[in-house]
């Protein structure tokens, strides 16, 4: 249906100017959702009559000359790992899978004021662990490109269901690279905002210090709008930097003159496939087109981004998951011995493989003897590598690269290699690591008709430029094309 | 054989703050209704976050400042992690090696040397309470049951220096920091509802031919009571005598670990728990989801600006300003800031010190008891009581008089709900003729009269039994209430001309 091909701002002013009814957009998600939801299984809930009641509210106040929210009558899917309130929030895991939490996260609060129709919840790997969501214990995720192909990780559900038209946007979590990635793997815009611009509060924690919330959209001014909506200070997140909400969508269209766009020297080497790099000095020329400098960047203590992410993430995930003991919710095993084999048993039973890894990787980072050489280390030479960062944005704006080494893999092609699938992450790993934001944006296909995607990121707090940069390049590339939409899918 | 006791506390005691350290759950005592003061961030929910409650950091940083602790600028939140089924997260944020304070000390004065010791505080940090797990005690095998209302309460862990050197200076300390806590005002300090707990680390040093040899510490934990305390110490120390005796184990040996014992109050002993192999793995590392907290020096100031006197400041006071017993100070200080801040109040209406003691520590706290009235509910108020006692100072009446008007003005308030005034001493003093009588010429008249009454005792007076003067001044006492019996006395022996 041509308005699943719509932009966000288009489906707004549609909805506003009452061509386009809440229900009726609804229902055309609900319709695509049914008709490829069996193949692309991005979704592990639908919340199919409350989104339609919620929809009905929002044409009726909007009838009656009430005011709205800021993304009134846009349906949205949320990933899996943000809790909403009455209505399961499962992580992707056994541990959680008939966990209903009794309180909403920030973001889903502000979805609500916002208008913002929840249509669903995403797939993902567990626990966002994973770079492929193949590590969900609920459910399997295709790419809609291709149905062979991965739909990248951990936000997979999220960027998938966008791509596919289930709904104009959807958020997700990025802690490694979980939006960038699925992201340039499906095909659509994907967001990572500034540590501590939107709240965690809710957002079932991984890795507390590297964590974000941030939006998928098939435009860039789609982002824009979701991240406008969901950022600014909680007081319930001690982390939530005291700024209000972004206003990033007021300034997007604006070009930025005098633009300086970092390349990083480090980043183009061995393993980087040859379309992809093609792909992103095709995007550098456009932005020397436009008449941006282009700058060569070094970046010298990336090499060590990876093993300090590691470290770091998998040391705080092993804490945040030491909650999940059966003792007060979620699975508890049915036969144990004693109270500590109860906790073993709840334990080896409601974890993936993956996460089990990293607890204890985590644990042993963090063991007596170890803190020092692993975890305290670890923090010492990421304030390294956001030193590098500072730097380079007192020459440059924004920094342009991959995404990925490659276009989404082939499902299973990763698997049998855990640290195979770690090593990929060393395009997204670092902007995570300095507290930087970072975007993917579609940047062409490659000869297999899968998507790759361009990354920018910026300097703290400079998601407008980041937007604005962002935008200048869609706009002289073109609308991404979408697979369902123009059927220019390879089902 | 000869050694020295060598003992360290470690004390936890619940901020008397409105909600938890990390949410807005209340932190009230609350047994009968267990899980109903939780919410996602103290029962530890996917996706909550912990928001640091500042008025538990203001109470903190009062404590020190009261313990002569140096305060660091920049504390931090550190995870210590261990699996329980009362700790909700799997791990308590506490702190580790920054603690927010360090390097204290409290004076105690020991009764039975009546000497002050210093005993130093190693360090006092803040970390959030775990819930409440309930076993079946009766050993049938139902379900344990947690209760996580405590969980997230806020805790201050202070931990002294080895240098109590006895059970009794023990006892003396814990008293000591309770009555200063109170003081202050950042604990109700209740041991028995566990806002106060108290951990012993004890051991010997045996000396032997020129050595001093540690014996393996023992941990007593949770002793409830400063009675429990000082009997779990005695105990311990005995047992440990013996233990040396038979074993001669040293401490750092193999196999002589710290270990953990618990107080049987029954039995009047200590019990070995849970055997910890080596010291438990808390893989502790700051918390990422709190900012440090730093402390300004203008923060300090103010806190230092409410902080009101010390009890051993005041004890030290009354001894050296007033002239007050050892006793009396204490007994005074000892009730607490308002009874100490009633008994300042008497003394600058009557300025005196000393008379002002003795009421307090007899009279008032008497009538106290009795009626069950706290300092602040006592119906005769510091003015009233001052304006009496300054007519026995002026020695308008005797302390008998005024004995008999203090107990008036209780009964009419008792009675006839009358509000005892410096006006109605006036008036009870009028209507018993209770004023003192300095009338030398009256007081003769009556002498005179009653010595005419009392032809016998007149005579054995003569004789040289001295006894004899009793019956003489107790009557003339009947008559004239407000007369000074030793000033009777001697008139009489004069006016007899016996010397």
């Amino acid at each position: 249906m041509s308005i699943l091909a719509a932009t966000t701002s288009e489906l707004l002013g549609q909805l506003s100017n009452r061509s386009l009814s809440a229900v009726e957009l609804t229902q055309a998600c609900l319709a695509a959702i049914e008709k490829h939801e069996p193949q692309v299984g991005a979704l592990l809930t639908i919340n199919r009559d409350n989104a339609l009641a919620q929809a009905a509210g929002i044409d009726r106040r909007r009838q009656a000359g009430e005011p709205v929210g800021a993304l009134a009558g846009l349906p949205i899917v949320l990933k899996d790992n943000i809790c909403t309130q009455g209505l399961k929030t499962t992580c992707a895991s056994r541990m959680l899978e008939n966990f209903v939490p009794p309180y909403d996260a920030h973001v889903t609060s502000r979805l609500q004021q916002a208008d913002a129709v929840l249509i669903g919840k995403a797939n993902l790997d567990e626990f966002a662990m994973g770079s492929s969501t193949e590590n969900s214990a609920l459910g399997k995720t295709t790419n809609p490109w291709n149905v062979a192909h991965a739909a990248g990780g951990s936000s997979g559900g999220s960027a998938a269901a966008v791509a596919s038209g289930f709904a104009p946007l959807s958020l997700g979590s990025d802690t490694g690279g979980s939006i960038r990635q699925p992201a340039s793997f499906c095909g659509v815009v994907g967001l990572k905002p500034t540590y501590g611009r939107v709240s965690r509060f809710g957002l079932v924690a991984y890795a507390s210090s590297l964590d974000q919330i941030g939006p998928f959209a098939n435009d860039v001014t789609g982002a824009a709008l979701l991240l406008d909506a969901i950022s600014g200070h909680d007081g319930r997140d001690s982390t939530s930097v005291h700024a209000p909400a972004t206003q990033t969508a007021a300034t997007v269209e604006q070009p930025l003159a005098g633009l300086r766009v970092g390349v990083v020297r480090e980043h183009f080497a061995e393993g980087l496939d040859a379309e992809v790099e093609a792909a992103v000095k095709r995007a550098v020329d456009v932005y020397r087109s436009l008449g941006a400098t282009i700058v060569e960047i070094s970046l010298p203590h990336s090499k060590y981004a990876i093993a300090v992410y590691y470290l770091i993430a998998c040391s705080e995930a092993s804490s945040n998951l030491a909650r999940y003991d059966g003792v007060h919710y979620g699975h508890r095993a049915a036969e144990f011995t004693n109270m500590v084999d109860m906790y073993k048993a709840s334990r080896s039973e409601g974890f993936g493989d993956e996460v089990k890894r990293r607890i204890m990787l985590g644990a042993y980072a963090l063991s007596a003897g170890y803190y020092d050489a692993y975890y305290l280390k670890a923090l010492k030479v990421r304030r390294l590598i956001r030193n590098d960062f500072d730097a380079a944005f007192q020459q440059v704006d924004v920094i342009a690269s991959p995404v990925n080494p490659t276009p989404a893999f082939k499902l299973g092609e990763m698997t049998a290699d855990p640290l195979k699938m770690y090593l990929a992450d060393i395009y997204t790993i670092s902007a995570n690591l300095a507290g930087i934001p970072g975007i993917s944006i579609p940047a062409g296909m490659n000869s297999a008709r899968l998507p790759i995607g361009l990354q920018l990121l910026a300097a703290p707090f400079e998601e407008d430029k980041l937007l604005r940069a962002a935008r200048m390049f869609e706009r002289e590339h073109g609308p991404a094309p979408r697979p369902f939409v123009d059927g220019s899918s390879s089902r | 054989m000869d050694f020295t006791t060598i003992i360290g506390l470690e004390i936890h005691v619940q901020l008397q703050t409105q909600t938890k350290l990390f949410c807005g759950c209340p932190t009230t005592f609350n047994p009968d209704q267990p899980n109903i003061q939780t919410c996602p961030v103290c029962l530890g929910l996917p996706g909550a976050l912990p928001v640091m409650n500042r008025d538990a950091f203001q109470l903190s940083l009062k404590t020190a400042l009261a313990l002569n602790l140096e305060l660091a600028k920049f504390t931090k939140w550190d995870r210590k992690q261990y699996y329980y089924p009362d700790l909700p997260k799997g791990y308590q944020i506490s702190q580790y090696d920054l603690p927010f304070s360090s390097n204290g000390h409290l004076d105690i004065d020991v009764p039975s040397t009546g000497e002050t010791r210093r005993i130093g505080i190693i360090r006092a940090h803040l970390e959030e309470d775990a819930g409440k797990n309930l076993h079946d005690e009766s050993g049938r095998g139902s379900d344990s049951q947690v209760d996580l209302n405590r969980a997230g309460t806020p805790l201050l862990e202070i931990v002294s220096q080895p240098d109590l050197r006895s059970a009794e200076e023990a006892k003396t300390y814990m008293e000591e920091m309770r009555l200063l806590l109170l003081t202050i005002g950042v604990s109700d300090c209740n041991m028995q509802e566990g806002s106060m707990r108290c951990d012993a680390n004890v051991n010997l040093h045996v000396h032997e031919n020129g050595e001093s040899i540690p014996t393996p510490i023992v941990e007593v934990k949770n002793l409830n009571s400063f009675k429990f305390l000082e009997a779990a110490i005695e105990y311990e120390v005995q047992r440990q005598r013996a233990a040396w005796q038979n074993s001669r184990q040293r401490m750092g040996e193999p196999g002589s670990h710290k270990t953990t014992r618990g107080f049987d109050p029954h039995r009047g002993v200590t019990f070995e728990q849970r055997g910890k192999e080596e010291a438990a793995d808390y893989r502790y590392f700051p918390d990422p989801d709190l900012v440090p907290v730093t402390v300004s020096d203008e923060q300090l100031a103010a806190i230092r600006a409410t902080l009101v006197e010390f009890p051993a400041a005041r004890r030290r006071r009354y001894q050296q300003q007033l002239g007050l017993s050892a006793y009396d100070a204490r007994v005074i200080a000892d009730q607490g800031a308002d009874f100490a801040t009633y008994f300042d109040a008497v003394v600058s209406v009557c300025s005196d010190g000393k008379q002002a003691a003795n009421w307090l520590t007899q009279d008032v706290l008497r009538e106290m008891n009795d009626r069950r009235l706290s300092i602040t509910e006592f119906p005769i108020s510091s003015d009233v009581l001052g304006a009496l006692l300054t007519q026995v100072k002026m020695a308008e009446l005797t302390i008998k008089a005024a004995r008999e008007v203090f107990t008036a003005l209780l009964t009419d308030w008792e009675e006839h709900e009358t509000t005892p005034t410096a006006d109605r001493i006036e008036a009870i003093v009028k209507e018993r003729g209770l004023a003192t009588v300095n009338d030398t010429g009256a007081i003769e008249a009556v002498v005179n009269a009653v010595i005419v009454r009392n032809e016998k005792a007149v005579a054995d007076l003569r004789a040289g039994k001295m006894q004899a003067i009793g019956a003489i001044v107790g009557q003339v006492m009947k008559e004239l209430k407000g007369a000074d019996a030793k000033v009777v006395r001697q008139m009489i022996l004069d006016t007899l001309g016996i010397s």
